[in-house]
């Protein structure tokens, strides 16, 4: 043990910054995923075709394993290659499931009778869906969000791969010259970082839960 | 006057089966008339096509056969959001926004019509008052905060809300206890007729059809079995209505 924090106080800046760029595909990747998921979700309320399309489509990226789906990307023009916009393409690709299914899950899953008396007051669909729907479903939305987060924040140190950086680089290193106190320099972090989302999320997700 | 005038509401022959036309008819040749002021009861069993016809009515549901004419104009006529806007709807669990307080569940129609915020906040306690309910204690609850009576009276002053010329209700006060529902039916009974709303009132309960119609009709298999005032409909010789009439015996009987 004293090897390891000897070990991490000696590369203390290498993991920072290895930890900030892990922050930094996670964050694009989620913000992303969340600009594509949510929209598509809400769009897929009343679709059944694009519905089953597109949650189809989106679980067929989550069963891909994500190495795989990584190495797919490399030579796809635009957005393949070695580094950070392939990573970042991929861990969109992967976050996008569990949120699109999520808002539309939250966006459905409604007491029918809430939704039958905004029918039969006279809103239109717009509103049924931005001032009804959304706001009773927005915390399965986030709990979509959240589940998303802490999948991308693993999968993201399997980035490192095509040389995207992040907390991965410690790990194959580690796993390459078989030193647990490089790969624990990778590992614990990204566990930290993990553990830090799932819990402020879930607090978030309580607070806007609708009882 | 003419006869559409005098009559708010009408069916025509109307049939409806969901689904356009594939599965079995759940309206059937229906043809009714509901003058202006009435409160008309449908009565019958589950499933005997009592909550379909309500729907008819504000477009919930497309006839597919026959008209139902509101206000004189056919349902198929008019904008959809605009004829909903004009009659209030009323269903057993009151179906309240529970992510709104009382006060914006009730001023939500008018604020979807535009109303100023200081005539939607008149407006909302005027009708909290209306239905027995202190704004000062209620209007900031949320729908949780209430019993199943308060919930109700809240469905109640939130259809009302826009002063719409119809009053749709679907067994609105079938969930609650038989105290609170005895209660709630004798105030919306003096309710009903200070407002002279033109009501079209849905339950399986025939105390509770006696005790507010002006007008009982009796449906079984989607269609009417039965049309009556309530001071005649107990010496009708319909099998139905003496089922029915049955059911009062065996609760220790108004008849």
């Amino acid at each position: 043990m004293t090897g390891l924090w000897r070990f991490m106080a000696q590369h203390q800046e290498e993991i920072r910054s290895a930890t900030l760029e892990h922050v930094e595909l996670v964050l694009i990747a989620m913000a992303a995923a969340i600009l594509i998921g949510v929209p598509l979700g809400m769009l897929i309320v009343r679709r059944a075709k694009l519905r089953a399309l597109a949650l189809g489509i989106a679980g067929i990226f989550q069963t891909i394993p994500s190495l795989a789906l990584f190495g797919f990307l490399i030579p796809i023009p635009f957005i393949g290659g070695i580094g950070k916009r392939t990573a970042i393409v991929a861990l969109t690709l992967y976050a996008l499931l569990p949120i699109l299914r999520n808002t539309y899950v939250g966006l459905t899953e409604i007491d029918p009778a809430v939704l039958e008396s905004a029918e039969a007051m006279g809103m239109t669909q717009a509103q049924i869906l931005f001032r009804v729907r959304f706001p009773l479903g927005r915390a399965v939305i986030l709990a979509g969000v959240r589940t998303a987060t802490i999948i991308t924040i693993g999968v993201a140190t399997i980035a490192a791969a095509i040389g995207a950086g992040g907390l991965g680089t410690f790990i194959f290193r580690g796993v390459a010259l078989v030193n647990d106190s490089l790969l624990l320099a990778g590992a614990i972090p990204a566990a930290l970082l993990a553990i830090v989302a799932d819990f402020l999320l879930g607090r978030l997700e309580r607070r806007l839960r609708v009882t | 006057m003419t006869i559409a005038e005098q009559n708010l509401i009408e069916f025509r022959g109307v049939s409806w089966r969901p689904n356009s036309g594939a599965d079995a008819a759940i309206i059937d040749d229906v043809s009714l008339e509901v003058p202006r002021g009435e409160t008309l009861v449908l009565l019958g069993r589950s499933g005997s096509g009592k909550t379909s016809l309500l729907k008819l009515i504000n477009g919930m549901h497309w006839p597919s056969k026959g008209q139902v004419m509101v206000e004189g104009r056919a349902t198929r006529e008019w904008d959809a959001i605009r004829l909903r806007r004009g009659i209030g709807y009323v269903i057993q669990e009151a179906g309240l926004f529970p992510h709104f307080t009382v006060a914006e569940n009730v001023g939500l129609v008018p604020g979807l019509e535009n109303w100023t915020k200081e005539k939607i906040a008149t407006r909302v306690k005027e009708m909290l008052q209306l239905v027995g309910l202190q704004p000062e204690e209620f209007a900031q609850r949320r729908p949780r905060e209430l019993s199943g009576g308060q919930r109700q009276r809240v469905g109640v002053a939130r259809a009302l809300a826009a002063d719409p010329p119809i009053l749709l209700m679907d067994e609105p006060f079938g969930a609650l206890d038989p105290v609170t529902r005895a209660e709630l039916q004798r105030e919306f009974q003096s309710l009903a007729r200070r407002l002279e709303k033109t009501i079209v009132f849905v339950t399986h309960d025939l105390r509770e059809a006696l005790l507010l119609a002006s007008h009982i009709i009796l449906l079984e298999k989607g269609r009417i079995v039965a049309s009556a005032g309530p001071e005649e409909f107990l010496r009708l010789q319909h099998p139905e209505v003496l089922a029915f009439a049955a059911s009062l015996d065996v609760r220790g009987g108004a008849a």
